[in-house]
């Protein structure tokens, strides 16, 4: 089954500041970012971060064929229970986001 | 008139081209401006006020740019110094250009700015209205903010361009934005507001705006219009694509950046190509606003003490979560009855490496690692009583069988004593912004000569 990530040029997390983390998804063309821009949804990528969907920001920008998703750390940064101080490998958990997982419209 | 700022890294402390910053100083620069920290590694460095990066490795970059500068004759301003622009870390930045002003032979005359705030200022500023929760916030009170150990306000621009207005050859900055010490002297001379916060975002981080983000060495160029930017490192190049996807870098809106006093808006921002190396960015917009400061602060949240096994027995290894929950339990009692703990007074977790430790419940793939590491945290309100019940649980973390009727197991521990002191665990506590009268308000200056006559 493919995943996200065979489909995109790169996925990357980082935090945004100490109470964010952003997402950002490289789909490197601009079919690969129209594709996926119409097949990830919100509530999905929400639900992978066991997120409450209004809570994540989204952002498709066209001009760098990025989908970019921000939402609040559900354990702030360096907290006693923090597992991933820079929140780089939350990257991992959309990167390896199954196809079959994509809506089409 | 145009205003050129030399970027030589993204952080004071891990490294640059050494030959890149001589090609920017041959750029004749109007002044060097290096970033000395952030919260990236955590809240450590801003509850301890120590700085995260070796002093060796800082002292060794900052007599570079000290030399620079003198064959510049141009301000080297230094933002956030130590990591986490504490008072203290401004202070130790002073020191070691103490130092090196000696050993250098330069005479220089130094401004230091001062971010650190007193739990008594903000409390007042809380009662007065003056302080609005950022989202999300932690919850603040006067008594929570006396207890935090370090609280520092974020300056903007204009107390930069107060510290260079003193005629200082050196500025070392307490907490600065991360790109106020870029921004604040294309601002002081006129050019292009928009450009020049832009300007600042796009290279607050050095070469990561590049195609090469490790040589960290790039040339900003602003004006009245708008800014070009120019990686100095050979083998780096600036493009469309790479500076504007500099705005997605830790930025939660990839759009708006918001400030002392304003925002950015670089919605309708152009990034065109002068050539292969060099970008020339346009129509970005500032939006002046209220006069606030963004607050940083730490608590501290315990001390911690850890232990490391590992399980390499298959056996132990197919079933690592449900012994560690088995273990957990059993230690709860243990922890209970001999140390007369409830487990409110501690706290005890096992995160198991292989398994899921850096995702946790968030965690979706499972499979059959060849070994499971049992990384085993402790944080209690002393350093002895985490200590007392690392050396506690010790021996069952060791030993602890799966079922009762089981020859007696014995783990990998891959050092002694199993269990390490951590120190204290800070936490980050303020996510806040402070509205001033003016920006001078919260922020101290103090200029001195150091070095040779």
């Amino acid at each position: 089954m493919p995943r996200l990530g065979d489909r995109v040029l790169k996925v990357r997390s980082k935090n945004a500041g100490p109470f964010w983390v952003t997402v950002d998804v490289f789909c490197g063309t601009p079919d690969a970012f129209e594709q996926v821009r119409h097949e990830l949804r919100t509530e999905a990528v929400a639900a992978l971060f066991q997120q409450p969907s209004q809570l994540v920001k989204r952002f498709d920008i066209a001009e760098l064929n990025v989908i970019k998703f921000s939402f609040p750390r559900p354990v702030v940064q360096g907290a006693r229970t923090d597992r991933d101080m820079h929140g780089a490998q939350w990257a991992i958990l959309l990167a390896e986001f199954l196809a079959e997982f994509l809506v089409r419209p | 008139m145009s205003t050129r700022v030399l970027v030589p890294t993204g952080a004071l402390g891990i490294t640059f081209d050494r030959a890149a910053l001589a090609r920017g100083i041959a750029a004749k620069p109007d002044i060097i401006a290096v970033d000395g920290g952030s919260t990236d590694s955590g809240p450590f460095s801003l509850g301890s006020g120590t700085s995260k990066y070796s002093r060796a490795a800082t002292k060794s970059e900052w007599r570079d740019l000290m030399l620079a500068r003198a064959e510049a004759a141009v301000p080297l301003v230094i933002g956030t110094s130590g990591t986490c622009g504490t008072d203290a870390t401004v202070d130790w930045m002073f020191e070691i250009t103490r130092e090196l002003a000696s050993e250098l032979g330069q005479h220089l005359k130094v401004a230091r700015l001062y971010s650190s705030q007193s739990p008594a200022r903000v409390a007042m500023a809380l009662a007065a209205g003056q302080i609005t929760p950022l989202s999300p916030a932690p919850d603040i009170s006067a008594e929570a903010l006396g207890a935090m150990s370090n609280i520092v306000a974020l300056a903007g621009a204009e107390q930069v361009q107060a510290a260079l207005a003193t005629g200082a050859d050196i500025v070392i900055a307490g907490r600065t934005t991360d790109t106020a010490i870029i921004s604040a002297l294309p601002l002081a001379r006129g050019d292009h507001a928009g450009a020049a916060w832009h300007g600042a975002k796009i290279g607050e981080c050095g070469a990561l705006c590049t195609t090469n983000p490790t040589g960290g060495v790039i040339l900003l160029e602003f004006d009245r219009e708008g800014f070009t930017v120019e990686p100095l490192v050979e083998n780096a190049c600036c493009t469309p694509h790479s500076v504007s996807a500099h705005m997605l870098y830790e930025n939660s809106d990839p759009f708006i950046l918001y400030e002392p006093g304003g925002h950015l808006d670089v919605t309708c921002a152009r990034y065109d190509a002068l050539d292969a190396r060099r970008v020339r960015v346009t129509g970005s917009r500032w939006v002046p606003g209220r006069y606030t400061v963004k607050l940083e602060g730490a608590t501290l949240a315990g001390y911690q003490t850890s232990i490391l096994a590992v399980l390499r027995d298959p056996h132990y290894v197919a079933h690592a979560q449900k012994w560690a929950d088995e273990l957990h339990a059993f230690l709860a009692c243990q922890i209970a009855q001999r140390m007369d703990l409830d487990d409110d007074a501690y706290s005890l977790e096992f995160r198991l490496i292989g398994m899921n430790s850096a995702l946790g419940h968030m965690e979706n793939r499972s499979g059959e690692p060849v070994e499971v590491g049992i990384l085993g945290l402790i944080t209690a309100p002393t350093a002895e009583m985490a200590e007392e019940i690392g050396k506690l649980i010790n021996p069952y973390v060791l030993h602890y069988p799966l079922t009762k009727d089981e020859e007696l197991p014995t783990f990998a521990f891959p050092y002694s004593p199993a269990q390490s002191e951590r120190g204290p665990l800070y936490e980050f506590a303020l996510n806040h912004a402070m509205e001033l009268d003016h920006p001078m308000q919260v922020f101290r200056l103090d200029v001195s000569e150091v070095g040779h006559a």
